[in-house]
């Protein structure tokens, strides 16, 4: 059962990198599908609340495998966790346990941060923040941009389009800038 | 590029009555197969979407300490992964253009690369904060609810409603 012990362990990234590279392939041959996972948000807006609004009106039923794809994602992410999980605390590098620290997060059992991420933490100002704020601005920066890290990143560069490349620039851009600069004000909260 | 979609995909631009513009933002509603499939087809979707979501939690992609990780340039894990899933992408797609790979139900695959505009800017710059913020892109908020974390489904809530306002706002924003 050594494999079973193996695939327990966190995987290393040239193990999976190459793995999540092959769902590209996997969906145009399953049927023409470009990887992309922002545009499920904009399917169920036209589903539920279209408003008629332009941009969401036009016949979602012939995108629903996008929302199987996101069921599934879903689905696989508890059979991970509930079969494939070493049950070990994460491993994150002592400079950043060490700056967290003040943040008053401590606890590393989970992959997500228990002590920002909870139910009651979205009664604080911080959590409200980061799991509201930080979500609306998903939502709306991926529809923006035209795609998210799966659909500019992996699936636009791995067609060579540049206007891709300029979105995962900018991406990080934003990234650098917020986890840097502006997420440790948040966090002093 | 719009004239040669319009004239491959005549049927689609008429039954959605939305303007090509539009949809030529996203790759949505593009790539159409023309056989009907009943709805258990979809399954496949549902088995791949199965498979993503076991290798991004394996990977730790959606954790949000990787991230943090990431924008302080400690630790070269989520370079790498995106990094050889690029590389083996690249190398994918050039395959199934060089060898004209069909589908499994033998029709061509087309790829409609997307068109530059600003918005690929400015709401990259906005998405990366959240990103940044939550430790979470779409792809992750669906597999962080999968592994427990429940009050994730807010954060979801909340991305849908940004992509609500964002669609409703569209028409006043620099494009």
């Amino acid at each position: 059962m050594q494999f079973l012990e193996w695939i327990k362990q966190p995987w290393p990234w040239y193990v999976a990198g190459p793995l999540i590279g092959l769902v590209v392939p996997l969906l145009l041959i399953m049927g023409n599908k470009s990887f992309g996972v922002s545009s499920s948000l904009r399917h169920i807006c036209a589903a539920c609340i279209p408003a008629n609004i332009p941009f969401f009106k036009y016949n979602w039923r012939k995108e629903t495998w996008n929302l199987f794809f996101v069921t599934g994602i879903l689905l696989g992410a508890i059979i991970a966790t509930q079969w494939l999980n070493s049950g070990k605390p994460i491993v994150v590098n002592p400079k950043l346990v060490n700056e967290l620290q003040q943040y008053n997060i401590h606890n590393y059992s989970s992959i997500v941060p228990i002590d920002l991420f909870n139910w009651p933490a979205l009664l604080t100002l911080r959590g409200f923040i980061l799991l509201v704020g930080g979500g609306f601005l998903v939502g709306f920066g991926t529809r923006y941009a035209g795609g998210c890290t799966s659909g500019h990143a992996i699936m636009g560069l791995s067609n060579l389009q540049w206007p891709s490349l300029v979105a995962t620039c900018c991406f990080m851009i934003g990234g650098f800038i917020t986890a840097n600069l502006i997420l440790p004000a948040i966090l002093h909260l | 590029m719009e004239t040669k979609d319009v004239i491959t995909q005549p049927t689609i631009a008429k039954e959605t009555n939305t303007d090509f513009e539009v949809r030529s933002l996203d790759t949505i509603c593009i790539n159409e197969s023309r056989i009907e499939h009943t709805w258990w087809h979809s399954l496949k979707y549902l088995i791949a979407g199965l498979l993503f979501g076991i290798l991004l939690v394996k990977a730790e992609v959606i954790s949000w300490f990787r991230i943090q990780e990431m924008f302080r340039l400690q630790s070269f894990h989520m370079y790498g992964v995106i990094g050889s899933a690029v590389v083996t992408g690249i190398i994918s797609v050039g395959l199934i253009k060089k060898f004209k790979i069909k589908t499994i139900y033998g029709e061509p695959i087309d790829l409609h690369p997307k068109q530059f505009n600003k918005g690929q800017i400015y709401g990259g710059l906005l998405f990366g904060a959240g990103w940044a913020m939550t430790g979470a892109c779409p792809g992750p908020l669906y597999a962080l609810i999968g592994t427990g974390a429940t009050v994730i489904i807010v954060t979801l809530l909340s991305a849908i409603a940004g992509t609500w306002v964002y669609g409703s706002l569209r028409e006043k924003l620099p494009h």
